[in-house]
């Protein structure tokens, strides 16, 4: 469904993606691990056309991304931030209905944004309050009844788990994977957290000094000596 | 360094830098579809309706001082009569929209500034990207546009409040008969005077805009990023507004 070929990108003198290659099928959630400031989140927004490679293409169904096709391609997709990225001046309802006001009234647009905020835990009270006032594991909800508002076929989480306790991050977990289960959503995940790979993936791949050094089922990697090195430190570095 | 050729590039530097800015307020002003009326509605509100308060106490205190100051500099050659004339002129023509342009970018660059900035660091723009939503069209138009159509609005009524305060302290303390002071003001006054007043407030509103959008979109990370962006666009708005009003004022009555 997503297809990734050559990607390269440097920052000044420094190779982030050094040719990184990659592809997910429709269906699959696939987990991108690496150390900090190995280019998991560049690699991210080179898909998602924030950051623009230096070389390579990414592929959607086949064809390759360029200005005139993304637009269609970020129409059928939803993103979770790393912070959760909730607009500060809206209220949760109105981030979550964001992408649908552009294209219904309020009414039905406020009645949805409630109903997915109700499948990540969050009730109708919580509708109408700024982001300011949700603690750290309300706003990630948010956001991700934000990033499956509009019912997506392709759902990207950046670090989903970051800045949890750990029972939140499994709670946030158990969301995510349940979300991509219920809706057979492609899914792309960036993450250092071991608990969020076993817990979401299907496959992962590693990336580590700009390529990806393994990519094989989640059952498979404590077996992989590939990811000895890996799961063996502490991933934060 | 060769000074010629630091003069050089310190030169392809600037011009690259008024490029870009020239550049981005283009598109800032004329990327309108889709257009954005509730974050337009927003702005109208917090770019004029707020900054009202401030704009009006700034210039009824300039207008007050203004006319202590003429009709005491005028009792040197027995011309304390002229204080309404000028306190209108110098209020419409000067004072009411390079004051009223100095507090709202005060207020308002730096509220842009801020705003746009820590969206920038908290992945907000990039967020608006990923909903299809181009932030220039949604953060940095409405912005332009309310500030270019309030600021000469506010501009009018510091005009008014301004010529006010000079009647209050005219008819109050220094003696004037109000109606003769009121006509006096009205006099000596022709259109002209008031509409180049109003077209430098809706330039002084496009650089405000400009400079708080500008450096909120090129704020570095973090809080001193932010911080920083905040400053310089408060300093560059009222730079501009300056420089500004000396090249319109030279273009209007030389």
């Amino acid at each position: 469904m997503i297809g990734i070929s050559g990607l390269t990108k440097s920052f000044g003198d420094r190779p982030v993606l050094a040719g990184v290659d990659l592809s997910v099928a429709r269906g699959e959630s696939l987990c991108v691990i690496g150390q900090s400031g190995t280019g998991k989140s560049v690699l991210l927004k080179c898909i998602l056309g924030l950051v623009l490679p230096d070389a390579g293409r990414v592929l959607w169904r086949g064809q390759p991304l360029d200005a005139a096709s993304r637009p269609a391609f970020l129409a059928q997709f939803g993103m979770l931030f790393q912070g959760g990225a909730l607009f500060d001046s809206l209220s949760v309802w109105q981030n979550v209905a964001f992408r649908l006001r552009q294209t219904m009234p309020d009414g039905p647009a406020r009645a949805i944004a409630i109903e997915k905020l109700a499948r990540v835990g969050l009730g109708a009270e919580t509708a109408d309050l700024m982001p300011a006032q949700l603690s750290g594991g309300m706003m990630k909800r948010a956001a991700l009844a934000r990033a499956i508002a509009a019912d997506p076929q392709v759902i990207f989480f950046d670090e989903p788990t970051t800045g949890l306790d750990p029972i939140r991050a499994r709670r946030i977990n158990g969301l995510i994977r349940g979300i991509v289960e219920e809706t057979g959503a492609t899914a792309i995940t960036i993450t250092h957290d071991m608990d969020s790979v076993r817990a979401i993936g299907d496959r992962v791949a590693l990336l580590q000094d700009g390529h990806i050094l393994w990519d094989g089922p989640v059952a498979a990697m404590d077996d992989a000596p590939a990811l000895a090195g890996f799961l063996g430190q502490d991933p934060a570095g | 360094m060769n000074p010629v050729r630091l003069t050089g590039r310190a030169s392809l530097y600037l011009l690259r830098a008024i490029g870009a800015v020239v550049l981005f307020t283009l598109r800032g002003l004329f990327r309108l579809r889709p257009f954005y009326p509730r974050a337009f509605a927003a702005q109208l509100v917090q770019i004029g309706w707020l900054s009202l308060p401030v704009v009006g106490l700034t210039a009824l205190f300039t207008g007050a001082a203004l006319a202590l100051q003429i009709h005491s500099g005028g009792a040197r050659f027995q011309a304390s009569d002229v204080v309404p004339a000028i306190v209108a002129i110098g209020m419409v023509r000067e004072l009411g929209p390079v004051l009223g342009g100095l507090m709202v970018a005060a207020r308002v660059a730096s509220s842009i500034a801020a705003e746009i900035g820590t969206m920038k660091v908290t992945e907000q723009i990039d967020a608006l990207v990923t909903l299809s939503t181009d932030p220039m069209r949604w953060l940095v138009t409405p912005r332009l546009w309310a500030a270019v159509l309030t600021v000469p609005v506010l501009v009018g009524v510091g005009d008014v409040i301004g010529i006010m305060g000079g009647w209050i302290v005219g008819t109050q303390s220094l003696g004037f008969v109000s109606a003769t002071y009121l006509s006096n003001s009205w006099a000596y006054l022709e259109g002209w005077d008031v509409w180049s007043g109003l077209i430098k407030g809706a330039a002084f509103g496009l650089i405000v805009a400009v400079s708080g959008c500008w450096f909120g979109m090129h704020s570095d990370r973090g809080a001193e990023g932010v911080g920083r962006a905040t400053k310089s666009a408060v300093v560059a708005a009222a730079v501009g507004i300056l420089a500004a009003n000396f090249v319109l004022t030279g273009l209007f009555f030389r």
